[in-house]
């Protein structure tokens, strides 16, 4: 069942226990090295909510909103993989998996990006500045964007679907050099619909990084393209047997963009999908999230294609 | 000499470059350079479908007019893309109109001539349906992906 209450790219808990505070830490070095496999470290009390104030809530789009939020020890670290995701408390209304979307290297406050469709993400549109509200993880595996050093990377985003891939752009373009070409692909439902609007216009000005996005409808006047993100996939720039895809969005849409990206001669080792399933533990108990063999909060949200790809399409799982 | 032009052309383009030579230069018989400035229709819906267009450069959007809502825009081909595919399928009409969305250059080709020349020639007249069929294919399941519309809210 997909979570009816947020897009959220869930995962297992990789907290590295900081001695001198509540926050998960890692090092810069030890970022890396925590995409898919299980860092080391301790769970601090993963169930237990740590209280968060918010700094700043930010309208992207009519229905979608990003909120910035600061440990209420104000002193701590948030240090997380591009892809992981937390778990979001507004007191007396419920918790929900939401991604996170803001910078790993900028670890004085987390940022989330998710849209307003339920109770709790309708409460949390509504805080304000100084409210509190409590957070769990992070949580899961994320992008593999140390191992896809030295090939060329290509993001496959759909919707709500960039705001877990924005760290890991993030991630790519402060080490830039370490990388070949860079192209982001996005596609969401309508000119207004599309996020991050003004990053997305400062990424296609950038001569390091291919900005191309789409959008499924739109009135005429509208200059931009418009038909499906999975038909940018043919003619964007890369070199396939040296590409590492990632790909987030709608089940559908990431389904029909692998097989884009396999008719391109990129290898079913080397895309990566975020799957989104409804969530509840976070840490593999409840069994929520099972999809086939795995759990998407213990083992993923972040998945290798051919690890999963013969429970994708399946309805039944 | 704008033949030749053309026949080179057309040996670089996906769409047509594994075409026997032959046949690529009878089709680059078929061709002319056209220009469409931003705003300007290359067709309109229910025109005689007599041409298919190569876009060379620019951005061309399909556009179907909504009563009360204005023209939408469904889809947008753009360089190295073919448009057009009605001048195949009878009854050979247009099924949208096509704008440019900025200035656009293409390579125009007399349907109508072509597929004549098929209907005597099955063997021209099978690589051309083996290579629009992949478009319409393509285009087709690009357009149930966007009926899905899967970026609605659940």
């Amino acid at each position: 069942m997909p979570n009816p209450e947020t897009h959220i790219y869930q995962a297992q808990a990789q907290l590295d226990a900081d001695s001198t505070n509540a926050w998960p830490t890692a090092s810069a070095g030890a970022l890396a090295l925590q995409v898919h496999a299980k860092a080391p470290g301790t769970d601090l009390e993963p169930m237990s909510p740590r209280p968060c104030r918010v700094l700043r809530l930010k309208t992207e789009t009519d229905d979608t909103f990003t909120l910035e939020l600061q440990p209420a020890n104000s002193t701590s670290r948030f240090n997380f993989v591009p892809g992981q995701f937390n778990m979001l408390y507004v007191f007396g209304v419920g918790e929900v998996p939401i991604s996170i979307s803001g910078d790993p290297d900028r670890p004085r406050t987390v940022l989330h990006t998710t849209r307003e469709v339920g109770a709790v993400t309708r409460a949390m549109r509504r805080l304000r500045p100084g409210d509190m509200l409590g957070l769990r993880g992070p949580f899961g595996t994320g992008w593999p964007v140390a191992e896809a050093e030295n090939n060329d990377v290509v993001i496959v985003a759909g919707g709500i679907g960039l705001a877990p891939l924005r760290p890991a752009l993030y991630y790519i373009l402060a080490r830039r050099e370490k990388y070949g070409r860079v192209v982001l692909l996005y596609g969401a439902r309508t000119p207004a619909d599309l996020l991050f609007r003004a990053e997305l216009e400062r990424w296609r000005a950038r001569f390091d990084l291919e900005v191309y996005a789409t959008v499924d409808r739109a009135m005429a006047g509208w200059r931009g393209n418009v038909g499906v993100v999975t038909t940018l996939i043919s003619r964007a720039p890369f070199d396939p047997l040296n590409t590492v895809g990632l790909v987030c969005g709608p089940e559908v849409m990431m389904r029909f963009a692998v097989q884009e990206l396999l008719r391109r001669g990129v290898s079913p080792q080397s895309i990566y999908l975020s799957m989104e399933r409804n969530m509840k533990c976070a840490v593999g108990l409840c069994g929520r999230c099972q999809l086939g063999p795995v759990f998407v909060c213990k083992d993923g949200p972040v998945f290798r294609y051919d690890r999963i790809a013969h429970w994708l399409g399946k309805w039944e799982v | 000499m704008q033949v030749k032009a053309l026949e080179d052309l057309l040996a670089e383009t996906p769409f047509f470059k594994d075409l026997d030579p032959a046949y690529r230069s009878m089709l680059a018989g078929c061709g002319v350079n056209v220009v469409f400035r931003a705003g300007e229709f290359l067709f309109r819906e229910n025109d005689p479908a007599e041409r298919f267009y190569l876009i060379r450069a620019g951005k061309v959007a399909l556009e179907i007019a909504v009563p009360g809502r204005g023209p939408m825009i469904i889809q947008t081909v753009q360089e190295g893309e073919v448009l057009g595919w009605s001048w195949l399928v009878p009854p050979y009409r247009m099924q949208y109109d096509a704008r440019a969305v900025e200035l656009t250059r293409a390579i125009a080709f007399d349907g109508a001539c072509i597929r004549t020349k098929c209907e005597q020639d099955p063997k021209l007249g099978y690589e051309f349906f083996k290579r629009f069929s992949v478009l319409i294919v393509q285009r087709l399941a690009a357009l149930r992906l966007q009926l899905l519309d899967v970026y609605a809210q659940p």
